[in-house]
């Protein structure tokens, strides 16, 4: 895994000097529009957030629950179209240093063309991306593009995930592991499960330097117990229903209340 | 023809002719085609997961062991005598198999006097060619040790196909719906459910096929230790494509070794209704390496391209990834999907499989769309001249038959008659389910009838 000037490798690791795991929040843009999605963004970075991952909204998210779901669907209902994306990225790279991923699937990239996106996605000041149907298998162009424009690239390793994927897939990484909690889709679960421990420890031998976990994390608690084996843990469905239900106030009062979760010691 | 199905190995040599075609047949072809693929790659048996450009597993990381399984799982199974000699027997003895080849006489008086077959896909069980992927995926799902198998559904044919396949095998079996065309197919719906299965109505996104694929895959990631997702065209991700294709290659083999016999000499052209594409891929295969045979596969049209209202990928999509395939796709300038639209259920898909697409790249087949309209013209056409009610997916390919009868009747050589040429088509499923749709689009129910009030709304029986 190459760290060179990675800028969610760096902030996984400023967290770590500090002796905590990161937090990252997840947003999709255009939900309700973009100027709120930017609000809550840099709402999120002021309340305890390392690093934001902002969804493009999609006509077929495979790997999205209901809740995600709907909010994307809501968003394109609104109009959101993909290069807004980019005006989203500049809004919150302008306002703070906490560097932001974009979560897309992979259609909207390639009918814009990969080279094009990314180079767009650097000019708006984005870390990179983490893709959720790209493996690196057929990664061949983003590998080359995300060099040239020094992107982060986040790929996912899961449960089912076999030994000598682990490997070539922490390889083809930068930035970090993104360790998929559960078979699942993203949505909020009671409890995380065994099987995300094994994902970390098993990416962190295959060489992994940092290894974030996601899907069903909603509590402080749930934070707190992945943030005793993983580098960071990625909230996504309860700060997407925060958002709905409670504006962005409610998005900043659960990162505040999550953030006391990441400590590596809790006295 | 017990061992039709048996696969028959790379064809590096068009002089190497199927081993089940006599040798005056044979000769036949090599006299008829004097350019043979001697000089070409053999298209057949392509094994993915790349087809040119097209294909691949553009699919979530979580999914990929259950693909890697799938696919060993399959080649093995295609290398073990044990599991062909379950397909040929089941295909024998459960499905119908081998299906007729009907010669249309009074039909083909309308294509400009070429002679037209027909392979009778809609007289196997469950009424169609679905039958021949359900059987093969149930034993492989069974092979893996699987108890359960999902899948998608449009109208409901591979919903019931896949239905069937699990009351026979013993398997659970899920059915995904849009809860829109349950609503309109209340009467399939209930099919599924006689033999056992759970329908779920759909509420996500577009609430379309495409959008029953999408829960069709959720639920796979989550219950991919015991599932199989039974992918009923030949599309998504590797191995589905080339899996797909090969439980319907029977088709073409088939076609093929019957044209033989009842002409004496290989079709002009073969003709297909292509949604996804899995009954064209099965009748295309048998003929791949003819190139003396034309392949054209029709697309659904809808109100007409230039209506923006249709389902023909290929024709205007660009390619684009969409349930684990890099393929033509229906799709806006910032890569979302776009909703199709077809009479016709089971064409009413954005996306197509994508060995389509390469064969359309290359220019081995050809891809053309057709109208509701025309369809359904040729619908009438041929149950008034033939007696055989056909599904109106089949029906586009009837129309495409027509158009390509006639140019063939046009551009005759000197000395050649219509009567010379001679055209397949797939006839890749029966009407039955179609009637309520094509009662009302000819305006055949009394105004206050039940089924007119069901036809209205789309019921395809």
């Amino acid at each position: 895994m190459k760290t060179l000037s990675s800028k969610a490798a760096a902030a996984v690791e400023k967290a770590r000097s500090e002796g905590r795991a990161a937090l990252i929040g997840y947003l999709p843009a255009g939900f309700p529009d973009v100027p709120t999605t930017i609000e809550a963004a840099l709402a999120m970075a002021a309340n305890g957030v390392d690093l934001i991952e902002i969804g493009i909204p999609y006509s077929d998210p495979v790997m999205d629950g209901r809740v995600i779901q709907d909010a994307t669907v809501q968003a394109l209902a609104a109009g959101f179209t993909v290069p807004q994306i980019f005006d989203v990225v500049r809004g919150i790279t302008s306002a703070t240093d906490v560097p932001v991923l974009v979560m897309t699937y992979w259609n909207p990239v390639m009918r814009m063309g990969v080279r094009e996106f990314a180079s767009r996605l650097a000019e708006a000041g984005g870390a990179g991306l983490i893709t959720p149907d790209l493996i690196p298998d057929e990664a061949a162009e983003w590998m080359a593009v995300s060099d040239e424009f020094g992107l982060d690239r986040v790929y996912l390793v899961a449960p089912s995930t076999s030994p000598a994927r682990m490997r070539s897939t922490v390889e083809a990484s930068r930035g970090f592991v993104y360790g998929v909690s559960v078979m699942g889709i993203t949505g909020a679960r009671t409890s995380v499960g065994a099987a995300a421990r094994a994902v970390v420890d098993d990416a962190h031998a295959a060489g992994a330097e940092r290894v974030c976990v996601g899907l069903g994390v909603s509590s402080a608690a749930q934070v707190a117990e992945i943030a005793g084996y993983a580098d960071g843990v990625i909230v996504g469905t309860a700060l997407v229903a925060a958002l709905r239900d409670g504006g962005v106030p409610a998005v900043a009062a659960l990162c505040k209340d999550l953030s006391t979760g990441t400590g590596k010691n809790p006295s | 023809m017990t061992d039709i199905h048996q696969p028959a190995g790379p064809r590096v040599s068009g002089a190497a002719p199927h081993a089940e075609i006599d040798s005056d047949a044979a000769e036949a072809f090599l006299s008829h085609d004097a350019h043979s693929a001697s000089d070409h790659e053999s298209l057949r048996h392509a094994p993915g997961p790349y087809f040119g450009a097209y294909g691949g597993r553009w699919m979530p990381e979580s999914l990929i062991a259950a693909l890697d399984e799938l696919q060993e799982t399959f080649e093995a199974a295609k290398k073990d005598p044990e599991f062909t000699a379950q397909i040929t027997e089941l295909n024998s003895t459960y499905a119908g198999r081998p299906s007729l080849l009907t010669e249309a006489k009074s039909f083909a008086a309308h294509a400009g006097g070429v002679r037209v077959f027909l392979k009778r896909e809609d007289l196997n069980h469950t009424g169609s060619h679905k039958i021949n992927n359900v059987l093969g995926q149930a034993l492989l799902a069974k092979r893996m040790g699987k108890t359960r198998v999902i899948a998608e559904t449009g109208a409901g044919q591979h919903g019931v196909a896949s239905a069937t396949a699990a009351a026979l095998l013993g398997l659970e079996c899920v059915v995904y719906m849009g809860a829109e065309d349950t609503r309109r197919q209340a009467l399939n719906v209930a099919r599924m459910q006689l033999l056992g299965a759970e329908v779920i109505p759909v509420t996500n996104g577009s609430q379309t096929l495409k959008d029953a694929i999408n829960d069709a895959l959720r639920d796979w990631v989550a219950n991919v230790d015991s599932t199989h997702y039974l992918l009923g065209t030949a599309a998504g991700a590797h191995p589905f494509p080339a899996m797909v294709r090969y439980f319907h290659e029977v088709i073409g083999e088939e076609a093929r070794a019957q044209i033989l016999e009842q002409t004496g000499k290989l079709p002009d052209a073969v003709c297909a209704c292509v949604g996804g594409g899995s009954n064209a891929i099965g009748i295309f295969h048998g003929f791949l390496d003819d190139p003396s045979v034309r392949l054209y596969g029709f697309e659904a049209g809808g109100d007409g391209v230039e209506s923006g209202r249709h389902a023909a990928t290929i024709t205007l999509g660009r390619p684009g990834v969409l349930h684990g395939a890099r393929s033509y796709l229906m799709q806006d300038e910032y890569g979302q999907t776009m909703e199709s639209h077809s009479i016709s259920a089971g064409l009413d898909y954005p996306g197509v499989g994508p060995e389509h697409a390469y064969l359309a790249d290359i220019g081995r087949a050809s891809y053309e769309p057709v109208t509701d309209r025309e369809a359904m013209d040729a619908f009438q056409l041929l149950c008034r001249t033939e007696g055989i009610i056909p599904a109106i997916e089949t029906a586009h390919a009837l129309a495409g038959a027509l158009k390509v009868g006639q140019r063939l009747a046009a551009d005759l050589a000197p000395g050649e008659q219509a009567g010379d040429k001679v055209i397949i088509v797939n006839l890749s499923g029966r009407g039955d389910k179609d009637v309520a749709t094509a009662a009302e689009y000819f305006d055949l129910l009394p105004d206050d009838s039940a089924e007119q009030e069901i036809a209205q709304e789309g019921e395809q029986l």
